[in-house]
């Protein structure tokens, strides 16, 4: 889960890690209220879950309460698209008004899950700003990366030794020594899987600021964050993903497909996908409907494919174990029904309970086109979408 | 320590009897594994098919030393039923759970480090072994033949699906090892390759990757290092967007090195058949062999 910018500095300002004065507005009046109090110099920040916000005019500047006022105003109730953002639209709800800051030099601070390593990692560069990947490729030697032993926590020499490649001065590196300390600490107690400071800003008076900052929640350990569940910003998801997370079915929609796809498990939901485009066609969505789907929740993946205008065929790929072909097939019909939408489907039915499976379904009035493997399946999907 | 294809003695722990646990631990002993005890915190003293279970793995193992222990707790308690069957000294250990949270993982994975055990998964379908007539998970029974061809792969239905292929040419298996999708987890690619290596019942080997981290890129430098044996692979995740979860945690595109194409592409140059698409491993495997 990821929080919005505000978010994340009031979780960073509650563990002592600096931050510029700021605070959230939901319109232009508000913004103004806000940044008077400021002074009147402010940024305008748009609150999108997307990266790359300022290129895309999500980030405004401010010299009056006037201009802050007329930035949000602006902002509030638009859509932001960034570069980073592929084709979704992210709706601007909010926007963070914070008092400018005179920056002297751009660093960047992350912390995050080394898979590879088996342990976090805290990532520090001395070019901040800039997007890391960017910065690994093109100048590697200004990355330092500290790989942090779980049952020791980020060890002083290793922080004094990335201190010392950069030669910083005392003031700043006992500040720097502070906040990748109270990163980590965030890190662990909060169960995220990034928590990324981009730019950690030097700012007039030699001091250390986080002026951006990105954090993701372990989606896995949310059960044990009640107070961050609360974060969750519903309107940041696209409808038919959110709907689908409600009913516990992992979707994501692909642009441009035509084939929705209907399957069991992550993997094998890839293969689909990737075998509709062997077809020739391109997959609308990745669907996984899990390991022991009910009725009902086979009911509402049909509705979820069958809502998306682009698709023309479903490709339903069951693969019973635990889930029973039979009461996914059940799923279909009562979707079938109670959504009146029909898409022809191919149909692919193995495992428990598939010879039901097939029966349930042929006595339905719905277009289906059996096959009985994944090749025959692709051959059935070129010839009905006249490839 | 023997590696697990070739252990002697092979008595299987059930930890986690819930609605699932209890559907697929039948599944296992209709197979014709032996299952010789449950773990339930509240059940203690009850029989599951006339199978007692225990309160704590430590009672269980006293009474009846399993060498495998599985496990179906529920993602919040599952790691901490991996360590409760590390410390009772069961050796292989097998986690079905899903959704495990990656912190957790992290403090299991440091804490079986240097110890005696080896943890598949989690969040995987575990192993078959058809010559033995052992299976510790949920890959299904029915659609294994006994044969010599070994089969790794990160995901499970997946894995159902290169095995019916190779079922469907007359291609039986040596075993079946699924390792799981999560990014933290313990065996991987690379102790499986080398098990089957070493196993005299494997003469060919099918591997299944997906995109996300660079599991397979380990792999494909051990395959060109040490393995004799001829490898088909085939890697799902082609059409997967960057950035966007596939489904499971670890299936998800982060830098270059994570695409599917990156992956093919060392394993090519390690020596192994790739599968274009999903539908052709097991024609692959028969041209080999």
């Amino acid at each position: 889960m990821q929080l919005h910018e505000y978010q994340a500095k009031e979780i960073l300002n509650s563990s002592k890690v600096p931050i510029p004065d700021g605070k959230v507005a939901k319109s232009g009046i508000e913004a103004k209220e806000i940044a008077s109090s400021f002074g009147g110099n402010c940024v305008v920040k748009a609150q999108v879950h997307a990266g790359g916000r300022g290129k895309a005019g999500g980030i405004k500047l401010a010299n009056n309460p006037d201009e802050a006022s007329e930035h949000a105003d602006n902002m509030i109730g638009s859509f932001l698209k960034t570069f980073q953002s592929g084709d979704t639209e992210f709706p601007i709800n909010e926007v963070y008004i914070e008092e400018a800051s005179s920056i002297l030099k751009e660093y960047y601070l992350a912390v995050t899950m080394d898979f590879d390593f088996k342990c976090p990692v805290i990532i520090f560069s001395t070019e901040g700003g800039m997007n890391i990947e960017e910065v690994a490729e093109k100048y590697p030697d200004k990355i330092i990366k500290i790989h942090v032993d779980p049952l020791v926590g980020p060890s002083p020499y290793k922080i004094r030794n990335l201190i010392s490649v950069f030669k910083f001065d005392k003031e700043i590196s006992s500040q720097l020594y502070k906040i990748i300390n109270q990163l980590y600490g965030i890190f662990i107690s909060n169960d995220c899987t990034l928590i990324e400071i981009n730019p950690l800003a030097l700012v007039e008076g030699n001091n250390l600021v986080a002026l951006d900052a990105k954090i993701t929640i372990d989606d896995d350990a949310l059960f044990r964050h009640k107070d961050l569940l609360k974060l969750f910003d519903e309107a940041q998801i696209n409808k038919s993903e959110l709907n689908a997370q409600k009913n516990d079915l992992a979707y994501i929609k692909l642009s441009g497909g035509e084939v929705g796809c209907m399957v069991n498990g992550a993997g094998l939901a890839m293969a689909t996908m990737d075998i509709t485009m062997k077809a020739g066609a391109l997959p609308a969505n990745f669907l996984d409907v899990g390991g022991s789907a009910s009725e009902e929740r086979i009911m509402e993946a049909y509705n979820i494919i069958t809502s998306d205008a682009d698709v023309k065929l479903i490709l339903v790929n069951l693969f019973g174990g635990i889930l029973r072909c039979d009461v996914a097939a059940k799923g279909i019909i009562e979707g079938f029904k109670k959504y009146n939408k029909s898409v022809p489907m191919v149909v692919v039915l193995r495992g428990t309970n598939s010879e039901e499976a097939k029966n349930i379904l042929k006595e339905s009035s719905m277009e289906i086109y059996f096959s009985d493997d994944l090749p025959s399946a692709a051959e059935e999907i070129n010839k009905r979408l006249g490839k | 320590m023997k590696s697990i294809l070739n252990k002697d003695s092979n008595k299987v722990l059930v930890q986690g009897l819930g609605r699932d646990g209890s559907f697929q631990t039948q599944k296992c002993i209709d197979y014709g594994t032996e299952v010789v005890a449950g773990v339930h915190p509240t059940k203690a003293g009850e029989n599951f098919n006339e199978i007692p279970i225990f309160g704590s793995v430590e009672e269980a193992v006293k009474h009846t030393s399993p060498d495998i222990g599985l496990i179906f707790v529920p993602a919040p308690f599952a790691s901490d039923a991996i360590i409760e069957q590390v410390d009772a000294g069961i050796e292989t250990v097998v986690c079905i759970t899903e959704g495990i949270p990656v912190n957790d993982m992290l403090k299991v994975n440091n804490y079986i480090k240097g110890k005696k055990v080896r943890l598949i998964g989690p969040n995987c379908p575990g192993f078959l072994i058809p010559r033995k007539k052992l299976k510790v998970g949920i890959i299904p029974g029915s659609i294994v033949s006994e044969g010599k061809v070994g089969v790794v792969s990160r995901s499970g239905t997946l894995t159902y699906e290169a095995i019916v292929q190779l079922t469907m040419l007359g291609i039986g298996q040596s075993a079946c090892v699924g390792i799981g999708g999560d990014p933290l987890h313990g065996t991987s690619f690379v102790d499986v390759l080398q098990m089957f290596e070493e196993d005299q019942n494997t003469e060919a080997i099918v591997m299944i990757g997906e995109i996300g981290g660079t599991r397979e890129q380990a792999a494909a430098k051990m395959i060109k290092e040490s393995i004799s044996k001829p490898v088909v692979a085939s890697i799902v995740g082609q059409t997967a967007p960057e950035g966007r979860r596939m489904g499971h945690a670890g299936a998800v595109i982060t830098g270059k090195s994570a695409l599917a194409s990156e992956k093919i592409k060392s394993l090519k140059s390690a020596g192994v058949y790739i599968a274009d698409s999903p539908t052709e491993i097991g024609l692959r495997l028969k041209e080999l062999i």
